[in-house]
């Protein structure tokens, strides 16, 4: 039935958003992926050093994610982090200058592919063990909600509102005790954080059928703690958002948690020193058909009519020279002084003898505040 | 009208004495500490098991819920692990909780926010957040509970840069460290003990903080320094009013925190003394005696007419059977031998 399937379409939340919307969030996803080729090519070059994760494949998730919520939630990921500090709006060249390990960096330096954090843009990290941000999240959400509830005004002196605190983990996340022990905490105390499980099929070389139960059914994982749960496609950025958006509304509204199984794919190894020898081109080549970047292009081109070939051209382009622009930025900025920065940022009240090496100091202002 | 949440400066200026007759528990001392900054800042919250419609585990938040609320004063579930971590994403959004672990024995299970994540995020994230939060609860020993719940924590925790680390031995000073614990923008490791809630002492009705990094100096004395952090301090004065018998005077301090650790009146004692016994409850291989007898060798190695001596508890698991529960741990006696060995020597 055509005519039906037309009209349903036009109730969908994603298909009342504008074109200039929809174009923007398909040059936030291109962003992400011309971001991630030069990443690789730096760390090819052994510009950028320790674990790198690439989240090629997966940008739908964060954008349509995070465009689900307000500038002020907040949010907080694991170690393949960079698609989520640039679709909640990091200045590129802060993102690469961090993995290049410049003082220009969001961390100064100090983090690392590993720990993006952005405090304007609500960014409360990446965090590189397995697991570990899935009680901070928890911690995000009641915080959020004891702001609206007992101080009964924004830390900052404004209006209370209700908010939700998104909490991104992986697949290999599912298996470790501290996500279970927040779910149970969040929904114990109703906290309204959103898991949501980036679920890619593989924790590193391990499927998920072979490291975890219920593999096709994780939203039972969520049950077990009395939380609502969706079950979402991800390659589809509109079709995530559909589904994603009312979910969270939702949450926000009612200030409980939320458990989301987000079905995806990273067209890359788990990290850049990954052979993959655990699946089969076949199987990557299926996703990359159903790919988030070219299926969003292909509905603005062909059904909205609202973005021609040569535009999306000029966008690629566009997008490529921002990103060779944040590569020169990292590759022109200086490293952190030692002097100043390798004992600054250790104790926000440093006080004299708490080291037997040397007295700790402030560091230079972060250049994201 | 806005007003933002800010956080004041602890004033160190009032030092009521030490001494007079508003007498009240170590425990009490814990609670009066966290009432009061929670009734000066609604982002203070207590968070732990059994804290609120239980009075707590063993009685330091009596009363609080009802003067603060469940909101306030949070039960969680046996979940170190979760509510630590919890509270960690709290502290960083910008409240200023206070974790109670009914033992610090059960931190162990929450190692990785504790360890991992709180004392990091200021650093890992180029000074962007920080964590104002406080952990606090039972150390050491309590009396027969066998190997796993008799940790000190102190030699393993305090290793890690970031975090501070309070470790009080009366009511006066718990009431005052904790109460600058809280105002403090750093993760605080608050160690109490089981063995010393009930104790008892003059706490002032005046408002008082005391800063980190002092010791207090209990005793003077010119023959030997002794020091000591947390419950083997008193220990160390009984041994002291011992050794004083027998005309042996010793200089007694309190370090009151490990990190910051006031060396500089450890160097200041040692000059006047020339000797040293350092009295920790934790285990000796790595641990803040080690830490101690390595700066001295750094700083006061000159002044010493007598290797540094360590009395720690023995180096073996906590024994569960009472004679040997006391053979493992420092006492008098044991004191009282390394000093009267350090000023023969």
């Amino acid at each position: 039935m055509p005519t039906a399937t037309k009209s349903a379409a036009k109730d969908t939340p994603s298909a009342k958003l504008s074109d200039a919307t929809l174009t923007q969030w398909l040059r936030d996803m291109v962003l992400i992926r011309e971001f991630e080729l030069r990443t690789m090519a730096a760390y090819q070059q052994a510009k950028i050093g320790g674990f790198c994760h690439i989240y090629i494949g997966q940008e739908a998730v964060a954008v349509g994610t995070i465009q689900a919520i307000n500038k002020d939630d907040p949010i907080v990921t694991a170690y393949r982090d960079h698609g989520h500090a640039l679709a909640r709006g990091m200045d590129p060249g802060a993102c690469m200058a961090e993995m290049y390990g410049k003082a220009t960096g969001c961390a100064k330096g100090k983090g690392g592919s590993m720990h993006m954090f952005d405090k304007p843009n609500w960014l409360f990290g990446g965090h590189g063990i397995v697991g570990a941000q899935t009680p901070l999240g928890a911690g995000l959400a009641f915080a959020a909600r004891y702001e609206w509830e007992v101080l009964k005004k924004s830390l900052d002196g404004g209006k209370a509102k209700k908010k939700v605190a998104l909490c991104y983990l992986g697949d290999g996340a599912l298996n470790q005790g501290a996500l279970h022990e927040a779910m149970n905490l969040a929904g114990i105390l109703s906290t309204p954080v959103i898991y949501i499980v980036e679920n890619n099929g593989y924790s590193m070389g391990t499927s998920i059928e072979r490291g975890t139960t219920m593999a096709d059914k994780l939203y039972k994982k969520a049950e077990a703690y009395g939380i609502e749960h969706r079950t979402i496609d991800g390659m589809s950025v509109t079709q995530l958002y559909d589904e994603f958006k009312p979910f969270v509304d939702i949450l926000r509204d009612e200030q409980r948690p939320g458990f989301v199984d987000i079905k995806t794919y990273r067209y890359q190894g788990h990290s850049m020193s990954d052979p993959q020898k655990y699946r089969t081109k076949e199987e990557v080549e299926q996703f990359k058909e159903r790919d988030g970047i070219s299926s969003l292009a292909h509905h603005l081109m062909n059904e909205r009519e609202c973005l021609s070939e040569d535009e999306f051209k000029a966008m690629q382009k566009e997008v490529r020279e921002e990103v060779m622009a944040a590569v020169k930025f990292a590759e022109e900025s200086p490293e952190p002084d030692p002097a100043t920065e390798l004992y600054s940022d250790v104790y926000a009240n440093p006080q004299p003898n708490l080291s037997p090496m040397r007295d700790y100091t402030q560091g230079q202002k972060n250049p994201l505040l | 009208m806005t007003t933002t949440f800010a956080t004041p400066k602890p004033d160190f200026s009032r030092t009521p004495s030490r001494n007079g007759d508003r007498v009240i528990q170590f425990r009490e001392a814990l609670r009066e500490a966290m009432s009061e900054e929670m009734r000066k800042d609604e982002r203070v919250f207590l968070m732990g098991e059994e804290v609120a419609y239980y009075n707590g585990a063993y009685k330091v938040s009596q009363g609080m819920l009802e003067e603060f609320g469940d909101k306030r004063i949070i039960d969680t579930p046996i979940s170190e692990s979760g509510f630590a971590g919890m509270a960690i994403g709290a502290a960083m959004y910008g409240l200023r909780p206070i974790v109670e672990f009914m033992s610090w024995s059960f931190s162990l299970v929450a190692a990785d926010p504790i360890l991992n994540n709180a004392p990091k995020m200021l650093y890992m994230s180029g000074g962007q957040w920080g964590c104002p939060i406080v952990f606090r609860g039972n150390d050491g020993a309590g009396g027969q509970l066998g190997s796993t719940h008799s940790w000190c924590v102190e030699a393993l925790f305090s290793n890690v840069p970031g975090l501070k680390m309070a470790i009080p031995s009366n009511p006066y000073d718990a009431k005052g460290l904790l109460k600058t614990a809280i105002l403090d923008d750093d993760p605080v490791f608050f160690l109490e003990s089981e063995r010393m809630l009930g104790d008892k002492g003059h706490v002032p009705e005046e408002e008082y903080y005391i800063p980190f990094g002092q010791a207090h100096h209990m005793r003077e004395g010119s023959d030997c320094t002794l020091i000591s952090w947390g419950r083997p301090v008193h220990f160390c004065a009984e041994a002291a009013e011992e050794l004083s018998g027998d005309g042996i005077e010793c200089d007694v301090l309190d370090m009151r925190t490990v990190r910051p650790l006031d060396i500089d009146s450890v160097i200041a004692s040692l000059k006047k003394t020339n000797r040293i016994v350092i009295v920790d409850q934790s285990w000796p291989f790595g641990g803040v005696s080690s830490e101690v007898m390595a700066q001295i060798c750094e700083k006061g190695f000159d002044w010493l007419d007598h290797p540094p001596v360590r009395v720690n508890t023995e180096d073996v698991p906590t024994p569960y059977s009472k004679n040997l529960e006391q053979a493992y741990l420092p006492n008098k006696s044991k004191i009282v031998a390394a000093v009267r060995k350090v000023v023969s020597g």
